[in-house]
């Protein structure tokens, strides 16, 4: 059972009090977008056997969502982050650069690319 | 035979006699004794029937690795299948008995399967009983069935509790050895949280049982020492009878206390599952001894070295009169002189070794006990019981140097530490070559949420069979460290005898025999030999997953504590590799069977999950509500009077309603507020509709979609004031949209400045539906609730009846209709007063399904009835709640795609049965033929249908292709049993299409 | 190969079974096969076996990173049933159905096919009225089903307590002609099936790449060197991405851990398999006698196939509720399975962007029961380029929103 720290209240809390929404930094593909973006927008997952940027609700806390960095291999938790962003901060990317060199995840970050 | 000693047995207490049962047999033992010494004590060997061939089974071993010895334990709400009789706890009163056998233990028909067991090989059932294909139902699995399971299947009810509780702690110690105890002071005294679990009664393992020296004193006295001065230090948690049960990821542990299971007449819960978050664990969980593998050493009275010795030590039990020790290291020989020192016979140890053993051989010879070294057993004479063994040489083929008569084996092929608990969550082994064993990884172990190692082991279950404590102490300081925190402790002196290497013997003699080895035990209680692992490996099993499946090695109720290790060295010596190639089979939670209603806790029966309740909800549980869950809600389904069946309740509650004077408790609607300057914007995204122009005072019906344009809430939005609107949701929806709205808010649009808030529970909400129900509201007095005051699809906040309310001229039934909200804590004094004043207007309470029927003679549609997950409201004909206006909401883009625009999607229509009947729920629709695959082909289906006691017929919904330019037109509803129903597709608005009802 | 049988056994036992030859050969690959596939669990294996027998296509390799059958084939609660509500999947997953009745014969190995009956229950008006449409639905698709009321379920189930003050039963969707069968066996039959048809099954193979020329296959890179191949087809569930990856496209699944127990042994008492979706579980008993418990899927990705503790919790807690007589049995042993789940929870059986491969996977909780009817219409898909069976389950159907969604029970109550 993973423990993560919910970065609005700052309580370390066990999953079943959050809940997982997948993967993070998706964009909405909104009414003027084709196809393929619809689709990409809605179905189409990294699904990394690695590092895995993710959603998190603090469900039975704070109730506020926030974006945590994670493998999904040794279910490692490399930090957690507000939900406000459109990319992780440079704090998260570094550790990941320190901890896993040659990550890479779509279109930012990872010293691979 | 096997008999209580008229001296010794540390752990027992002669003075408390207890008396027990056995397959009905009342028999005594003493307090402190567990089921296994207590029936040893009375010459009961035989303790029940293995699996396969129903050999008769004895115990072998005095722990947690028993395969054997499984009794069904007590009676009725307290029977218990599979207890083990070594780790059950004798008390006064406690009924056993032996399992899978027919009819009795002594005589078991299903023992025929051991001379049938040549033609029964590892398998078998994989390569017959294949034809005539008939015969697998009717004969043959219905008899493998019959031959299945263990103990017999508990009836009645649990009459136990169960408790969970909650632990946090810097390091949890698992295993109160002398490794754990030596654990669990080093970090305490380095000011860490500690928590010490032990699985048996009692603290110190093995340690007093085989005369470790500590400090220059017995074990004990070291033990009581630190036990006591554990138990004063307010950091450190003891729990005995305790068990660390699984590791899982980041620290957390379940701990199994099994509270009660020593005196079930105690009040209190029988087990208490603890949910331990620790940054540290030690698993100090020593080791389990092996079998050696030798034909005959299934029959009972072969048994482990350790075990013997744990008998005469802890118990005072004698297994025999004669006992040969058969061994490939030095620790047998503890069993030997410790048998001897009870004055029992000790004809022989053979050791395997050529070089035989070092100051333990001294001494055991000191004794005058004859040392073979280089021999091995050839065979175990005996049925029921061992009378003799058959000696060879060890490098042979097993031709009999000599008979020697006994009554007892006592067997050890070495030791191999307890690492399950290290690997339940990654923690890697390595071979050791030298002690011949899988031994814990210090490099590889399991990780934490920070990617650091949490799981440490110490003493024997990290390969440390001697020098224990220097080892403890080693691995507490690391701990320490991780933690934080300083200790300089020094281990205490140990005493160790130094011993000769042990040397890995797999097979015993190295040349058996086919005979022989199909003789050879590896899984007692499954029945798998060296012969069928063998049999594997040739069969191209090769992965040691492979094998262990094929032939079901390790994977009884033990788990193959006693057997995976040597099955693994058959199989990696059968493939001519080396052991670590091979590797394990992977160990998985719990480290023994700990019981389901444990892992339940306390949550079962009437608060097995949280039950919501309404204000009104006592109201109507007196007053004959037939309930019906929606989602943690209850609501009344119907209110029954006298002896009606609910269909007549619910046609009375209909009429009632539509005729006079109707009240639904609607408190479960969702109530979400949503607030602020862009509270507007951000309603026109989650609704199909145009929210922000809706005018304060007014509410409009609004729809939600998901993303992927699918309909997944409907309700009632209310307009406050310029900022506020009130969005009502579907029961049990309004967690769900809640969450939904604060995701997009939190995650998309976070610079939008909206509050939202789920008040579903802060109001009572109430709906007054029927010709009458203005005039119970005027009779109630208070506001003014014309039609020229309050119109249709308005709403206005008041008082009525000196309740302060806010009032919604809402209507989901096509009636005259409010619906009231008042506080919750005046919700129940408000339906009083309803029903009070109602009395004079014929008014009746209503439930659910009246509700159902009359939105369904409206044509309303229902989420969760019309919707499926499935529907578009285009498939509903609910244009008119889409905004064309607007450029984007949840769920546009996403019905612009092909399919969803496609013309060819069924659509919703009424639908009346021909003959007046009702359609049945969940009919499809039939048209020409059938598809690529054989299907009939549907043209649509019915989404609700009932009898409507307005109408005095069936009336339905469906959604039908091409549906709404069909009116008219007769379909076909096969029923399951093929009969056709015939309905005719007409208009879904059954009652008042004009709506004359409602605009009064 | 020689035959499996009782008189086969009985030679053997006089000759201390020295004479049983390999389940499956194994073999060193060669420089090409007409057909790879990747992944040697059910599906795979099933795929290639049909490829052989149904249309001749026997020069066919089968790469396993692992041991055959090691992933969810040998993981998973054993449960074989088609009473689903789409047209497509009732289809495919009636077809695997009505396959395993003959399977045993058909592959000359015992993969225990017990069609003992499957009992959804109904606990809520609402499931009532979702089962009474499957049942609908079953019958013109060809699916024995029918809606059962509380009593009949007793019937059926003994053990049950139907009358649970939170959630009563009352009633269930009951397929007579579902089951269980025995996982590995499945596997090893199909594996001794493909391996007598001459085909190569190449343990601890990993593919490495995916090599193509011209937009389209022509091998794979692999830990035992190049194989060169004409079509590939890609049946390795909860690493589809990864696969996909090396072909150079990208699949709708994501990958989450399911969990699943056993009880010990105990002598039979349950001759039915129980799916409770109110309360999330369901349960059957295994013939060896341990009660084999379902629960749910872990809320995030993970690729690690261990236990976790709170669904366990869950999940035995609602059990209790409808099988009481469960709270006095243990727990033996539990685990968990990675599954590899879509945007729709169906299945991908599909052409690819790139000529010559092909994909199926996406089963997520439900691959087991369809392995027959996934490796029939998989091998059509390859061998012919079109199937019936599989002919919606196209990759395509993501982008224009046609889905194939048996989550139909998602919908709420007014």
């Amino acid at each position: 059972m993973l423990i993560l720290t919910c970065p609005n209240c700052g309580e370390t809390k066990d999953e079943s009090e959050l809940h997982a929404h997948g993967e993070a930094h998706i964009t909405r593909a909104g009414p003027e977008a084709t196809d393929e973006e619809m689709e990409t927008y809605l179905f189409e997952r990294v699904n990394p056997k690695g590092v895995h940027f993710e959603r998190w609700h603090c469900s039975y806390g704070c109730g506020k969502w926030f974006h945590a960095a994670r493998c999904t291999n040794t279910l490692e938790v490399f930090g957690t982050y507000s939900a406000q962003t459109t990319e992780p901060p440079k704090e998260i990317i570094d550790i990941l650069d320190k901890k896993r060199p040659g990550w890479s995840w779509r279109k930012f970050g990872g010293t691979a690319q | 035979m096997s008999t209580r000693l008229s001296q010794g047995g540390r752990l027992i207490d002669r003075s408390a006699q207890q008396g027990f049962s056995f397959n009905g047999k009342r028999l005594k033992g003493y307090a402190g004794d567990t089921l296994a010494s207590a029936l040893l004590a009375n010459d009961q060997m035989l303790m029940g029937r293995s699996f396969k061939y129903h050999r008769p089974r004895g115990v072998i071993a005095s722990g947690a690795e028993e395969p054997n010895a499984l009794m069904n334990l007590g009676a009725e709400g307290k029977f218990e299948p599979n207890a083990r009789a070594t780790t059950t706890p004798l008390f006064d009163g406690l009924e056993a008995a032996s399992q899978n056998h027919f009819p009795s233990l002594e005589f078991d028909v299903g023992a025929l399967n051991t001379h049938l067991s040549r033609f029964l090989p590892a398998g078998f059932y994989y390569k017959m009983f294949i034809h005539p294909r008939p015969f697998w139902k009717h004969i043959y699995e219905p008899f493998i069935r019959q031959s299945a399971g263990l103990g017999k299947a508990p009836k009645a009810r649990d009459v136990d509790t169960y408790e969970h509780f909650y632990a946090f702690c810097d390091v949890l110690i698992i295993g109160g050895g002398i490794a754990g105890l030596q654990a669990a002071k080093v970090a305490a005294d380095a000011g860490l949280e500690v928590m010490l679990v032990e699985q048996d009664p009692h603290w110190g393992g093995r340690a007093p049982v085989d005369g470790t020296g500590i400090d220059g004193k017995p074990a004990q006295d070291w033990i009581d020492t630190t036990v006591a001065a554990l138990g004063d230090m307010p950091n450190v948690t003891l729990r005995a009878r305790c068990m660390g049960a699984g590791v899982y990821d980041h620290g957390y542990v379940l701990c199994y206390e099994r509270l009660t299971d020593h005196a079930p007449k105690a009040a209190g819960p029988r087990h208490r599952l603890w949910r331990v978050r620790a940054k540290q664990v030690v698993t100090a969980t020593g080791a389990i001894e092996r079998p050696l593998s030798f034909a005959g050493n299934d029959i009972p009275g072969v048994m482990l070295a350790g075990a013997v010795r744990d008998y005469v030590v802890n118990y005072g039990v004698s297994i025999g009169d004669r006992t040969v020790v058969v061994t490939n290291n030095d620790d047998a020989y503890r069993t030997a002189i410790a048998l001897k020192e009870a004055g029992l016979e000790v004809p022989a140890i053979i050791d395997a070794r050529t070089g035989g053993a070092g100051a333990l051989g001294d001494q055991a010879k000191a004794l005058g006990i004859r040392v073979e070294t280089g021999k091995a057993i050839a065979k175990v004479k005996g049925g029921k019981r061992v009378t003799g063994v058959g000696i060879c040489a060890q490098a042979g083929e097993g031709s009999i140097l000599e008979e020697i008569a006994c009554d007892c084996v006592t067997m050890s092929g070495g030791w191999s530490p307890v690492v399950h608990l290290w690997s339940h969550c990654g923690g890697k082994l390595i071979w050791d070559d030298a002690l011949a064993m899988f031994r814990p990884d210090g490099d590889r172990a399991p990780t934490s949420h920070d990617g650091n190692p949490f799981v440490i082991t110490a003493g024997a279950a990290n390969g440390a069979l001697s020098d224990v404590l220097a080892d403890a102490t080693a691995q507490a300081a690391e701990v320490v460290s991780r933690c934080g925190g300083k200790t300089d402790a020094a281990a205490p002196t140990e005493a160790n005898t130094a011993e000769n290497a042990i040397e890995p013997i797999w097979l015993m003699p190295q040349g058996a025999a086919h005979k022989l080895r199909s003789k050879s035990w590896l899984d007692f209680q499954n029945d798998v030999k060296v012969s069928d692992v063998q049999l594997a490996a040739q069969e191209g099993f090769e992965s040691v997953e492979h094998a262990k499946r094929y032939t079901t090695l390790g994977m009884a109720t033990d788990q193959g504590k006693t057997s995976n290790i040597n099955g693994l060295a058959i199989l990696s010596k059968e493939l001519g590799v080396d052991i670590p190639q091979v590797g394990t089979t992977t160990f998985r939670p719990p480290y023994t069977p700990i019981s389901m209603g444990a892992i339940a806790g306390e949550a079962r029966h009437e608060i097995f999950q949280p039950l919501r309740k309404t204000p009104m909800h006592d109201w109507h549980d007196a007053n004959g509500a037939h309930w019906e869950p929606v989602g943690h809600w209850r609501r009344p389904y119907c209110f029954l009077r006298g002896d009606e069946t609910p269909e007549k309740a619910v046609h009375r509650e209909v009429l009632n309603t539509r005729e006079k004077l109707g009240l639904l408790d609607a408190s479960t609607l969702g109530k979400i507020i949503v607030k602020g300057p862009d509270a507007g914007k951000f309603l026109d995204m989650m609704y199909t509709n145009m929210m922000s122009n809706l005018k304060p005072g007014r509410c409009r019906y609004g729809l939600m979609c998901s993303e992927n344009g699918f309909l997944s809430d409907d309700g009632v939005v209310a307009r406050i004031s310029d900022d506020t609107w009130l969005c009502h949701t579907t029961s049990g929806g309004a967690d769900r949209i809640h969450a939904h709205m604060e995701e997009w808010l939190q995650t998309e649009w976070w610079d939008w400045k909206v509050y939202t808030a789920n008040v579903t529970e802060q109001y009572a909400q109430v709906a007054v539906v029927g010709p009458n129900a203005r005039k119970v509201l005027e009779k109630l007095g208070g506001m003014d609730v014309s039609a020229d005051a309050l119109s249709f699809m308005g709403w206005a906040d008041g008082t009525i009846g000196g309740f302060d309310v806010r009032v919604y001229r809402i209507s989901f039934s096509g009636e005259l209709s409010y619906e009231i909200a008042v506080p919750a804590n005046q919700g129940r004094a408000f339906w009083d007063a309803l029903l009070e004043a109602g009395e004079e207007f014929g008014v009746m309470p209503y439930g659910t399904e009246a509700l159902h029927i009359m939105r369904a003679e409206k044509g309303f549609i229902m989420i969760g009835d019309e919707t499926d997950g499935t529907v578009i409201p285009q498939d509903l004909n609910l244009h008119w709640a889409i905004s064309k206006k607007k450029d984007d909401f949840l769920g546009k883009r996403a019905q612009m795609r092909s399919h969803m625009a496609d013309p060819n999607r069924w659509k919703l229509v009424g639908l009346e049965t021909t003959d007046g009947s009702v359609l049945p729920d969940g009919a499809y629709a039939v048209g020409e033929g059938t598809n690529a695959n054989g299907q009939r082909n549907m043209i649509g289906r019915v989404t609700s249908t009932y009898h409507s006691p307005t109408l005095g017929k069936g009336i339905a919904m469906g959604l039908v292709h091409h549906g709404p330019d069909r009116m008219g037109e007769v379909l076909d509803f096969p029923r399951v049993d093929g009969t056709v129903v015939k309905a005719k597709i007409v208009d879904p608005v059954f009652y008042d299409k004009e709506g004359a009802k409602q605009n009064v | 190969m020689k035959r499996y049988s009782a008189f086969a056994i009985a030679r053997e036992a006089f000759r201390y079974h020295t004479g049983w030859e390999r389940a499956w050969r194994s073999p060193e690959p060669k420089k090409k096969y007409d057909a790879i596939i990747v992944g040697a669990g059910g599906h795979g294996l099933a795929t290639a076996y049909y490829l052989g027998k149904n249309h001749g296509i026997k020069n066919v390799a089968i790469l396993e990173k692992g041991w055959l059958g090691g992933g969810n084939t040998g993981r998973n609660t054993t449960i074989i049933r088609s009473n689903y509500l789409q047209d497509p999947s009732a289809a495919i997953y009636e077809k695997a159905r009505s396959l395993y009745e003959d399977l045993s014969q058909d592959l000359n190995y015992n993969v225990m096919f017990s069609p003992r009956g499957v009992i959804m229950l109904a606990q809520t008006e609402h499931e009532v009225r979702g089962y009474k449409r499957t049942a609908h639905a079953n019958a013109l698709q060809g699916v024995a089903t029918e809606y059962i009321d509380a009593r009949r379920v007793k019937e059926l189930c003994p053990i049950m307590h139907i009358e649970g003050p939170r959630y009563p039963v009352l009633g269930g969707l009951w397929q007579p002609r579902g089951g269980t069968a025995r996982h590995d066996a499945v596997a090893w039959g199909y594996a001794r099936a493909c391996s007598d048809m001459g085909m190569d099954i190449i343990q601890k193979c990993e593919v490495t790449g995916v090599r193509r020329e011209n937009g389209k296959v022509v091998g794979v890179d692999t830990t035992k060197g190049a194989i060169d191949c004409d079509r590939l087809g890609i049946v390795v569930a909860g690493h589809s991405g990864v696969v996909a990856d090396m072909a150079g496209f990208r699949l709708p699944i994501e990958s989450v851990p399911l969990q699943a127990l056993v009880s010990e042994p105990i002598k039979p008492c349950m001759d039915v398999v129980v799916m409770a979706n109110t309360v999330h579980g369901y349960m059957s008993q295994s013939d060896k006698g341990e009660m084999v418990i379902g629960g749910g899927t872990d809320g995030h990705n993970a690729y690690t196939q261990r236990g976790s503790f709170h669904h366990i919790e869950e999940t035995v807690r609602a059990l209790i509720e409808t099988f009481p007589m469960i709270s006095r049995l243990k727990m033996l042993r539990q685990w968990g399975g990675i599954v590899d789940v879509t945007g729709d929870r169906s299945p991908i059986l599909s052409k690819t962007p790139v000529e010559g491969v092909f994909i199926n996977c996406g089963w997520g909780t439900g691959g087991f029961k369809a392995i027959p009817g996934s490796g029939w219409g998989f091998a059509e898909l390859m061998a012919t380029g079109h199937s019936p069976l599989t002919a919606e389950f196209g990759l395509d159907r993501f982008r224009e929103g046609r889905f194939i969604d048996e989550s139909v029970a998602a919908g709420v109550a007014h």
